[in-house]
């Protein structure tokens, strides 16, 4: 039997405990069936987001750094499930390696917090730990219930992919695809797997951003995709929020809006409950239908 | 890194220390480079003599040492730019003995700026004149090194105090080498 | 008496040195003061002639060097005057004819690096005296030399057989010289043979290049091995030794003449294995020849695709067919070796590889092609008779050609392959004349440099091609309005339009850029010559020696140093055999003699030089275990003369007593 690491540090950021949530209760029954403890970063703050970086680097490279020092009193890797999470404390990582003068002023920053930063942890993706630590193989022998016939869009969202690609292809990422192949179903070839979502603009500039998240939402339906699963919480707010302003403005879509953690629950054997099935906007009982 | 001052360098009015500096320039790039400041008419100090190699590879670091200990003040090296040596790689070992050196001759109490490696290729006639104007200004502030003079006073030193020794228990002390 | 070096001191001491200081009109004399200087040499120890002149180059001034060498017995000779790199050669060749050795001689450079450079003519004044100095204590120490003359093999080796190759072939073969020629595929013509045609004459390529391809099988002076390839070069520049490995075509290639009956008797009805030299756009048979032209005109067979050679169970029907009996089934590699004085390398390029640039959909979007698939689209004698059809076999309506894959390119390649934004005007031209497609190209500058290029790209223009200009994002079939349903759409910003395009078409054709062969540095590590950074073969100077090497007796020619056009390669490969030429009609070359050799009585044998060496010109000897320097081979460069603990390498004109002894010279007071 493959060995894998039993224990991971966990940095759920502020969307897994608020908009999020399905996507922080699919996860962690997922891992906890899998025998894998995720232990909650004590005190943790908000990582910064995507958009403190662009503001003032220093701070949010101290903001990101913060929660990095504290991860790093424990040798474990870190699972930052949200993208925006993920992609914002593995830049204040690289920032602070290449630019010297800045992590002299985050270093005295921490330092008046008791805290050192010493550039050892690993920040990753939940879905780089199931591929590459846990494996397919052993995810396999614990499927009770594929989803056999479903067909899903996998979408990746931009910030996994974008700019690092470090556990998957950056224009063709298959990671996902693999995992719901290996949970029974079938994904439709989607061109569309890194197209931007709209991120913010949904609420700033909701021309473009309703529009942006249109596309995505047609184009899946096109391809015959019975629900989109996702990656990362924005991607699904934006997805599964707007569906009521996109069918007046455009179309009306009707498309559930799911995370790949609660897919992979549900093909093992884990209950629609559990895994927050029933917190979307856009009902996923289509998903459920037929279990 | 190094500042080029682009006058001539100015001897002090009152007529005082002149550095001596040898340099060694390999004959594709540095040499010819020298010889292109020529054909422009470019002006520089006159404190440098120039030691042709075909290489900068040739340079043996006992070249450098032996110019200090025979009086020279500065020594300079020029090659070609690392990648565009004639012989493919000779200024590469060039770089390598040479940082080597320059660690030596500072343990030696010989201060930064008295050797200098310089890569000039051979279209930078221009960079021979800023080149030498620079360490010669620099060279000059530093004074001189005079190890000729430095090896007789330790001699004279030493035969006084071997003589001092002798005579203070009366007995003949054999010479010290 | 000898001292250390082995010289045999004068017995009177010092040998006789005269002193020569050149006027050179008032181009030194206005500076320094040249009748001191000679005053100040005369009175240094061994110095026993010691003058001034006007123009020391002149023929007067030479004279004078010869008559004094034999009035006064002179055993050195210093010239004070201009740079080395002008007259060395011309005062070495004084003291010969004074009679006394040419490397007896040692030059001072008073002009280019003193009174050209100093206006204080007291201080140059200074200079010249210590610069003259140092060359009468050196060149006491120099030693009697001769330059080395190696003779050189008249016979040349090609490495290469496309339109460079063959160029350089027939202009040798033609001057009388005896080549060999060698090619990896099975026939010769490389990628020219593949093209419909060429720019910016739209020439057919074939109907220019075979007519060279039959001048090469049949010139008495080629020998024309394909399906061969350079297994190991040895020797130095006149006398390579070169082993050739030929591969078997399980066809006897003097008994073949090709009338393809084997071919058409095999037992596969119809050709069923992807073709690579359509791209893979056709198929072929396991017995099979490259096109109709091939040059050898001899089929192959594959034995991987082949029944017989992979089962043993087939009947054969190729040799039944055959009534030259040339089939052979037992066919071994062949081991030739090659003596020859110079060898011309033009071994090509190959193309980029699209599916590096994921984003442009090359093999997950059937629609999407490179340009060298196109080139057999269009072309008549290709797998569909010039018809420009999809994979699918429909026509498209709208085609767009993307400029700079993998060229101009942070991420994969940062050069311009030069002759890409040439070949998609002329795709853009041949595929709106075989199909009325409406054409895009998309481009980032429109690179039309060559004679008549512009003028071609002006013509496209009034033909209704249409410009872009923007690096297209990504190739995606995703449709935004009905009529992009079941179309490639290109998403550009359109830079000079200011907005972003989606342009629907059903054919993408991918421009990709020209990259070293995949075994480029292998190949140049076996014939001992450098690699740029981006891996294309080195020339010893861009401008002034595009076509030598590093290494003397190699000659480059064609893509394989940088990408180029036909023209510009035939131009280089004339070149290049222009310059073997030079060396072969020599018939030796001399070697400088500042070469390095081991005094083997003080050699410890400890190896430090031995890898120090680029030419590879230092090998161990291990029964003697002493190190030795292959003459011929060294470049005379001193880097292991400097490495070298005990001393025992010396560089000649650069021993270390010469340098010592010119650092005291230009330092003593």
């Amino acid at each position: 039997m493959k060995s894998f690491p039993m224990k991971y540090l966990y940095f759920p950021g502020c969307s897994l405990k608020g908009t999020g949530k399905a996507y922080e209760e699919s996860l962690l029954a997922v891992f906890r069936a899998l025998g894998i403890e995720l232990r909650e970063i004590e005190d943790w703050n908000c990582c910064g987001a995507t958009a403190y970086m662009s503001v003032d680097e220093a701070k949010s490279y101290a903001l990101a750094g913060r929660n990095l020092a504290i991860a790093e009193r424990e040798d474990l890797d870190v699972i930052a499930p949200c993208s925006a999470c993920y992609l914002g404390l593995n830049k204040a990582q690289k920032g602070l390696e290449e630019h010297p003068e800045i992590r002299a002023k985050v270093t005295k920053a921490l330092a008046a917090a008791g805290l050192e930063y010493q550039g050892k942890v690993k920040v990753r993706h939940p879905l780089d730990v199931l591929i590459n630590d846990v494996g397919l193989d052993e995810i396999a022998k614990r499927i009770k219930a594929p989803l056999k016939g479903k067909k899903f869009a996998p979408y990746y969202g931009c910030q996994i992919v974008r700019p690092f690609a470090s556990f998957d292809d950056q224009y063709n990422p298959e990671t996902m695809d693999r995992l719901l192949a290996t949970a029974g179903a079938e994904c439709v070839t989607y061109p569309l797997k890194t197209r931007c979502c709209g991120g913010s603009l949904t609420g700033t500039v909701p021309e473009v951003g309703l529009r942006l998240a249109y596309i995505i939402l047609k184009e899946a339906k096109k391809r015959g995709a019975e629900a989109i699963v996702t990656v990362c919480p924005l991607c699904q707010f934006n997805l599964d929020g707007y569906q009521d302003q996109i069918a007046r403005k455009f179309e009306a879509v009707d498309m559930p809006v799911v995370y790949f953690t609660q897919i992979l629950g549900l093909a093992m054997g884990l209950s629609a409950d559990e895994l927050g099935l029933k917190r979307s906007i856009i009902s996923a009982d289509a998903v459920l239908a037929g279990r | 890194m190094n500042q080029h001052p682009t006058q001539p360098a100015q001897p002090p009015a009152d007529g005082g220390f002149e550095p001596r500096i040898v340099a060694f320039f390999c004959n594709w790039c540095t040499y010819t480079a020298a010889d292109l400041a020529g054909v422009s008419r470019l002006k520089y100090a006159p404190n440098v003599r120039v030691i042709r190699v075909m290489c900068s590879g040739r340079v043996d670091p006992q070249f450098v040492l032996d110019a200090f200990a025979k009086g020279a003040d500065g020594v300079l090296l020029g090659g070609c730019h690392p990648g565009d040596c004639h012989y493919a790689e000779g200024n590469y070992k060039t770089l390598r003995r040479m940082r080597m050196l320059e660690r030596m001759l500072r343990d030696m109490g010989i201060k930064d700026g008295r050797f200098r490696l310089e890569w000039i290729s051979g279209a930078e006639g221009e960079k021979v004149k800023t080149t030498v104007n620079d360490m010669v200004a620099k060279v000059r502030a530093l004074g001189p090194l005079d190890l000729p003079g430095k090896f007789r006073e330790w001699d004279k030193e030493m035969e006084e105090l071997e003589v001092r020794v002798g005579s203070a228990d009366g007995k003949e002390v054999a010479h010290a080498r | 008496m000898a001292d250390n070096n082995g010289n045999k001191a004068h017995p009177n001491g010092l040998p006789r040195i005269g002193f020569y200081i050149c006027h050179c009109g008032s181009n030194i004399a206005g500076t320094i003061d040249v009748a001191e200087v000679a005053k100040y040499v005369a009175g240094l120890p061994g110095v026993v002639v010691s003058r001034d002149y006007k123009y020391m180059c002149s023929d007067p001034g030479q004279e004078m060097i010869a008559q004094d060498i034999k009035e006064h017995k002179l055993e050195r000779l210093v010239v004070a005057a201009c740079s080395p790199n002008l007259h060395e050669e011309t005062f070495r060749k004084a003291a010969a004819k004074g009679g006394l050795n040419s490397f007896f001689f040692q030059m001072v450079n008073i002009r280019e690096h003193d009174a050209w450079v100093h206006e204080d003519k007291k201080a140059a004044t200074v200079k010249a005296k210590d610069l003259a100095r140092a060359a009468v204590y050196r060149v006491r120490f120099h030693q009697p030399l001769e330059k080395k003359q190696v003779p050189v093999d008249p016979n040349v080796l090609v490495v290469g057989g496309g339109i460079a190759g063959i160029h350089a072939a027939l202009t040798l073969a033609n001057a009388g010289k005896k080549v060999t020629l060698v090619e990896r595929e099975s026939t010769i013509g490389g990628h020219m043979a593949a093209f419909d045609k060429t720019f910016p004459t739209l020439d057919c390529a074939a109907c220019i290049l075979t007519p060279k391809m039959s001048a090469v099988k049949s010139h008495p002076n080629i020998t024309l091995w394909t399906y061969s390839e350079v297994a190991k070069v040895e020797g130095y520049v006149g006398n390579y030794k070169v082993t050739v490995k030929r591969k078997p075509r399980y066809v006897k290639e003097d008994l073949c003449v090709g009338c393809m009956e084997c071919i058409d008797a095999c037992v596969f009805k119809e050709p069923k294995f992807a073709d690579k030299f359509n791209q893979g756009l056709g198929k072929r048979k396991p017995v099979y020849i490259d096109f109709p032209q091939a040059t050898p005109k001899v089929v192959l067979i594959d034995p991987e695709t082949c029944i017989q050679m992979k089962t043993g169970k087939c009947k054969k029907s190729c040799v039944e067919a055959c009534d030259r009996d040339a089939i052979d089934f037992t066919q071994k590699e062949e081991v030739k070796e090659l003596q020859v004085g110079a060898i011309i390398l033009a071994t090509g390029f190959k193309t980029f590889d699209a599916k590096r640039e994921p984003h442009y959909g090359y093999g997950r979007y059937p629609g999407v092609f490179t340009a060298l698939e196109i080139e057999r689209l269009v072309n008549a004698s290709g797998p569909t008779s010039g018809e420009v059809v999809l994979r699918d076999g429909k026509h498209p309506k709208a085609v767009g050609i993307i400029h700079c894959v993998g060229s101009r390119d942070e991420k994969t390649n940062k050069w311009c392959s030069r002759v890409c934004c040439m070949y998609s005007l002329k795709l853009a031209h041949l595929i709106k004349e075989h199909s009325g497609a409406e054409v895009y190209n998309f481009y980032i500058d429109i690179r039309a440099a060559g004679k008549a290029c512009e003028e071609f790209y002006d013509k496209l223009l009034s033909e209704g091609v249409h410009f872009i200009r923007g690096r297209v994002a990504e190739v995606t079939d995703w449709a935004m309005t009905p009529e992009e349903e079941g179309k490639l759409v290109l998403r550009v910003e359109d830079t000079l339009a200011g907005f972003v395009r989606r342009v629907p078409v059903d054919m993408v054709v991918l421009a990709t850029g020209l990259e070293p062969q995949a075994d480029a540095q292998e190949v140049r590590r076996r014939f001992n010559i450098g690699c740029g950074n981006e891996g294309f073969f080195q020339e010893r100077h861009p401008k002034l020696a595009p076509v030598n090497t590093f290494t003397d007796g190699i000659f480059i020619a064609g893509a394989c140093q940088a990408p180029k056009d036909i023209p510009d390669t035939v131009a280089q490969a004339g070149a290049a055999a222009a310059e073997a030429l030079v060396l072969i009609d020599a018939g030796h070359v001399e070697l400088e003699p500042n070469t390095s050799h081991v005094v083997e009585e003080e050699c410890c044998g400890c190896k430090s030089c031995v890898p120090l060496c680029p030419y590879s010109a230092i090998t161990f000897d291990e029964s003697k275990k002493k190190a030795q320097i292959n003459e011929v081979l060294c470049k005379g460069c001193g880097v292991c003369a400097a490495a070298c603990p005990s001393g025992s390498i010396r560089q000649n004109l650069f021993e270390d007593e010469e340098i010592f002894s010119e650092i005291e010279g230009v330092l003593s007071k």
